[in-house]
């Protein structure tokens, strides 16, 4: 039965898709697990406790924080993403729900989302025709939720020319379609 | 011709040569070259008709404010009309045509109008076309627009790309003048993130059309100097081609680049233009002053310009509009334009000054105190007549005349916010008020400073004190060096005495007349004097004419300008295309689409899809030989009910809730009561407005103690969320709720019919029998060995279960089931057959839905608890929602099986008329039974579930004549009434 379910990328490939529009590299990433981790009401100090065991980072508002396995994004008050390697962390919420107790609330997103990664030597002239997000002012492990041809994503700025979006999966092909007009349109 | 009127000079490239057309006629320019400035070069004066009375036009300006010189810009898909030929950008291969002319423009039959202009006076509209009503929208608008219309579209699709974009800066400089560039240079210098944009292609405002020197230089060369400083410093934004078009809330100003409106056809994949919203934390109004006419009989001539604009089509682009040339003004700078076009070989026959105390310029005659009181030449100036101060009149013979009422400032932007400009009596205009836009100020001509020196001045000081509100400490440079002179004005509006007419706003034919008109007749507040004469509307916004109009009227009245006040502005600044506030959503892409996860195979199936919102389902999946949907559809729904049907219902929302308060807060928002359900079960629920009416509904499952997962209607998914987001965050902060959407976490599969459970045994892992998973149980089992959940619900009214995976997954569990289903001939239903699955049930949906029924309409009243509190638990009680002649969801079936239901129709009573008293109700949602043979449809219909078995007339009003069906009113449960499918 396993071998029969077959999955497929959210923009329907076997594999995750890469492309290459001027200078922007989009690759489509398929090995991030993603579950949400709400800290139950009253009960923040328990979470932290609890992340610190857990390697689990808890950054503040509109920050990333990268770790090993877990890295996390905050969302909003007591509330972030957390992703971890899909191959060792499939099972992300029961693995988080384990470590956190009833101290959260956590909930498996890994395939609400499609992640993207864009790579150019400056994404910024991409980006400003897609979001409001001052890229070039956010610092590197800035993130945001903002809103990208209509579709609520979540932005990472990893570099000034590396960025992970989050956008809904069902609409990863009007998303990338999205990006790449405006590649198309700086480049 | 080959640019007959072309002299030396300018900052074109005369190195290289563009071909071009107007009305059929090819000429020459060159790079750097307006439309406008090349027709002129070429000795073509007139460029089109007047909007009312066809007057033969020309040029006015050189400039965004142009109200005469309107055309059609390219020709087919791209072509465009009202393009101000004053701003349009020459390139190789341009076609323009004139517009508002037939035959020609030289003889357009419809200059008829200007004969019988006694009858087009202000308000002729409203005073002729006022019988009989019907005629209005039928006979006189369109005749009307046939003849006053500006330029026409094609009606072909635009073929070009816009695109949108967000722009972010410490300061934003509006305007590229001396002001700007000052301002702009000193934000740079200080390091500060500065976006300086202009509606011009050249940066460098007026020092590009003056002789002035700036800092021992050109002004025109300072300018460019300068926008390379600008150009080097990596927190300088250069925005040329680009209109700030309005100010906006908390800074925002909204910005249109021109992008490739300079060439033939856009690059492949760049927009035509860019519409930039641009987040500034200041601003700085940099956008110059306009000068206005006098109005004067006939003044509206093509070459009868105004005075900085002739000057400038000499210094900036090497045209003499005229060989013979006379400058009629009432202040100091009408006279520069006789000193530079002297100065470049132009034969000044006279300045008229209406002052009989300007200065004289040596060599050149001068007519002191002196007026225009009539032009000639109908199709182009031929000459002028002239009154002297003691009143004696005299022809000159001239083929441009320069008129010169002073400067207005630009206070377009500052007004956005509904600011009202003050009027300044240094130079007779108005200036920006108070409460301008926040973070905006105004430097240079815009704030009323006339001189070069001012501009520079005004524009660093507001620069250094905008940056100082954000700490940033700019320094004060040291200016260059430019000229500094006083204004010198006495005021002139308009030549009075004269029989014919003058001209105040030449794109809407308002003349001076209509302003004495409006005041004969009392419409003498701005805004009145506004709509009645239609002063200042269409492209142009009045630029020109708006002060020269109400400075009449105050004249009228006998009240200073002051007193009369001012109109104000509203965005945009200038004409704004469609296309570029629609940007990228426009077809196809208005909105993305939203795909379910069998869409790949649906695909490969042939399935005919639906948008359902964003989201594209599957309507049906025609199989090879069916040629009509009906033949699909009906095949579905039989296959599914004798054996087992499967469909992607991924698209019903997912809520996750969780908590130790998650039980007591479903309770709050569902009328129902969740708290006392079992883990591993799941309910119907019904979720109430305050008002008492249903909002939504749908079935929710408690997958733990203190979790549970809620499924929402399609269409209020994200409603709902947001529903519980603002009773979670606003209602009950105290509650310890936390919730989230995994809509798009889940692919989930109905599975329906009499085998749903034999086709589930086959993949799933656990024991699903009636005694393991029994009605309404739900929980979490593997696929397998791959993480699912199970739900035993069920829409269609057969045994049935919705099955999820990971939403990768999806598309290999569509293709298991439908392989594990073939040994049942299973069948894959679309949104139609599910339509039909549930009407046969009686289940509510959007239809019922509707907003306006309650859960008692609904036949669902017994739901609302009364033993806990709800949202619209209280105002569902109301008297008039529990009616017991109210509405109630009934059946319907037409007597005879072959008769035919529309939804929409009306209930009446068999015999009555069709009025609306004797409305009965109407028919929701119609469908055709094929276990039935006959259409069925849910409808509401006062008192209906005391009316089971009658008869009635279901009427369609929506056709000519009306239709009608017999109908009997049956319960809405068609298909297994007691349910014991569902429970198999």
């Amino acid at each position: 039965m396993a071998d029969m379910l077959r999955p497929l990328t959210a923009l329907g490939g076997h594999a995750p898709a890469e492309l290459a529009v001027g200078l922007l590299i989009v690759t489509e990433r398929f090995d991030v697990a993603l579950a949400s981790v709400a800290a139950r009401r009253g009960r923040m100090a328990d979470l932290a406790r609890a992340v610190v065991k857990t390697g689990l980072p808890l950054p503040e508002a509109g920050r990333h924080a990268a770790g090993t396995p877990y890295s996390a994004f905050w969302v909003a008050p007591e509330m972030w993403f957390v992703e971890a390697p899909f191959a060792t962390h499939e099972g992300i919420a029961g693995m988080l729900k384990g470590a956190l107790g009833d101290a959260a609330s956590v909930t498996e997103q890994t395939d609400a989302w499609v992640a993207l990664d864009l790579a150019a030597p400056d994404l910024a002239p991409i980006l400003e025709r897609l979001s409001n997000v001052d890229l070039r002012a956010a610092p590197d492990g800035f993130a945001t939720r903002t809103v990208i041809e209509h579709l609520g994503c979540y932005l990472i700025r990893h570099g000034a020319g590396n960025v992970r979006l989050y956008g809904p999966r069902s609409s990863a092909k009007s998303l990338i379609h999205a990006i790449e007009g405006a590649a198309t349109a700086t480049f | 011709m080959s640019q007959s009127n072309r002299i030396a000079g300018g900052q074109i490239d005369r190195s290289r040569t563009f071909r071009f057309t107007f009305d059929g006629t090819a000429y020459t320019g060159h790079p750097g070259d307006t439309l406008a400035s090349a027709l002129l070069s070429n000795g073509v004066r007139l460029m089109g008709r007047s909007f009312k009375y066809h007057r033969p036009r020309g040029p006015l300006s050189a400039g965004s404010e142009e109200p005469n010189a309107l055309v059609q810009l390219r020709s087919g898909a791209r072509q465009e009309p009202n393009t101000r030929a004053t701003v349009a950008e020459l390139f190789d291969g341009l076609t323009a045509t004139s517009q508002n002319a037939w035959p020609s423009l030289r003889f357009d039959a419809m200059a008829i109008n200007d004969r019988l202009n006694t009858f087009f006076t202000a308000g002729f509209y409203y005073k002729t076309f006022m019988w009989p009503a019907s005629f209005w929208e039928k006979v006189y608008e369109p005749i009307i627009r046939r003849a006053a219309g500006l330029g026409a579209l094609t009606r072909e699709e635009d073929p070009d790309e816009y695109d949108k974009g967000f722009l972010h800066c410490d300061l934003l400089v509006i305007g590229a003048g001396p002001a700007g560039l000052s301002a702009a240079l000193t934000a740079g210098r200080a390091g500060a993130r500065v976006i300086l944009a202009d509606e011009d292609f050249r940066m460098g405002g007026r020092l590009n059309a003056e002789t002035h020197e700036v800092g021992g230089m050109a002004g025109a060369d300072w300018a460019a100097a300068s926008v390379a400083e600008l150009a080097t410093m990596p927190n300088v934004r250069l925005m040329a081609r680009t209109t700030i078009v309005g100010a906006f809330d908390h800074g925002i100003y909204g910005a249109v680049e021109r992008v490739s409106d300079h060439l033939a056809v856009p690059e492949k994949g760049k927009p035509r233009q860019t519409l930039w919203r641009i987040y500034s934390r200041r601003a700085i109004l940099a956008g110059g002053a306009t000068e206005r006419p006098i109005a004067f009989e006939n003044n509206d001539r093509p070459g009868i310009m105004l005075a900085g604009a002739l000057r400038a089509y000499a210094n900036r682009w090497g045209v003499a509009v005229g060989d013979r040339v006379a400058i009629f003004t009432n202040n100091d700078d009408g006279l520069r334009s006789a000193t530079d076009l002297r100065a470049k070989g132009v034969d000044v026959v006279a300045v008229i000054d209406a002052r009989a105390d300007g200065p004289l310029l040596p060599g050149i005659r001068h007519v002191k105190g002196g007026e225009v009181v009539d032009a000639q030449g109908r199709l182009g100036l031929t000459s002028i007549t002239v009154r002297d101060a003691s009143g004696r009149t005299d022809n000159l013979r001239v083929t441009a005349l320069g008129v010169s009422g002073g400067w207005n400032p630009n206070v377009n932007i500052s007004s956005h916010h509904r600011s009202r400009p003050v009027w300044d009596e240094g130079i007779r205009s108005f200036i920006p008020g108070a409460d301008v836009p926040a973070g905006q100020s105004a430097a240079g001509a815009a704030a009323g400073v006339l001189s070069t020196h001012g501009a520079l001045a005004t524009g660093q000081a507001q620069a250094i004190a905008a940056l100082e509100g954000l700490g940033i400490t700019a320094k004060a440079g040291s200016l260059p060096e430019a000229e500094d002179a006083p204004v010198s004005i006495t005021p002139k509006w308009y030549v009075s005495g004269g029989k014919g007419r003058a001209w105040i706003d030449p794109q809407n034919d308002v003349t001076v007349k209509d302003v004495k008109l409006a005041h004969q007749e009392n419409f003498t507040s701005v805004e009145h004097l506004k709509r009645y004469t239609t002063l200042g509307m269409a492209t142009d916004q009045g630029k020109t004419g708006n002060v020269l109009g109400l400075a009449v009227m105050a004249g009228l009245t006998g009240r200073t300008i002051p007193e009369t006040g001012t109109t104000i502005y509203r965005p945009p600044y200038t004409p704004v295309a469609m296309g570029t506030l629609a940007g990228r959503s426009r077809g196809k892409e208005f909105k993305p689409f939203r795909l379910t996860p069998s869409h790949k195979w649906a695909e490969e199936q042939g399935a005919v899809f639906v948008e359902v919102g964003m989201w594209l389902r599957a309507q049906w999946l025609p199989k090879p030989g069916e040629s009509h949907w009906r033949e699909s559809v009906d095949r579905e729904v039989l296959a599914a009910r004798k054996s087992v049907g499967i469909c992607d219902v991924t698209t019903l929302g997912k809520i996750d809730i969780q908590g130790t308060d998650a039980g007591a807060f479903l309770d709050r928002v569902y009328c129902n009561t969740f708290s006392t359900l079992a883990v591993g079960k799941c309910r119907y629920g019904l979720m109430l407005r305050e008002d008492g009416m249903v909002f939504d509904d749908g079935t929710t499952a408690r997958m733990g103690e203190h979790e549970y997962v809620m499924t929402t209607t399609i269409a209020n998914a994200v409603t709902v969320f947001r529903h519980l987001e603002y009773c979670r965050q606003v209602l009950w902060p105290d509650m310890d709720v936390q919730l989230i959407s995994t809509t798009e976490a889940w692919a989930q599969f109905s599975v329906a019919g009499p085998n749903a459970r034999k086709l589930l045994e086959k993949i799933v892992d656990q024991d699903i029998s009636d005694a393991a998973f029994s009605y309404m149980g739900a929980g979490e089992i593997t696929v397998g060995g791959l993480r699912a959940r199970l739900f035993r619900i069920s829409f269609s009214g057969e045994l049935a279960y919705e099955i999820a995976v990971p939403t990768r997954y999806g598309d290999a569990m569509i293709r298991a089931l439908v392989a594990a289903g073939q040994e049942f001939d299973a069948v894959v239903y679309g949104t139609e057959a599910l339509g039909v699955m549930r009407v046969e049930k009686g289940h509510v949906a959007g239809n019922e839905l509707n907003g306006q029924s309650s859960a008692l309409n609904m036949g669902l009243g017994k739901m609302v608890s009364k033993k806990k509190d709800s949202i619209g638990m209280v105002l569902s009680q109301r008297e008039g929602m529990n009616d017991p002649d109210g509405y109630r969801i009934v059946g319907v079936k037409p007597v005879d099986p072959a008769g035919k239901l529309t939804a929409g129709s009306h209930f009446l009573e068999i015999g009555a008329a069709a009025e609306i008293a004797n409305d009965g109700g109407w028919l929701t949602s119609k469908v055709y039974s094929p276990h039935l043979g006959c259409d069925i449809a849910l409808g509401y219909l006062k008192g209906g579930d005391q009316k089971i078995g009658k008869r009635m007339r279901a009427v369609n009003l929506l056709v000519k004549p009306a239709t009608e069906t017999e109908v009997e009113i049956v319960s809405p449960h068609f298909f297994d009434p007691e349910g014991e499918r569902l429970r198999g």
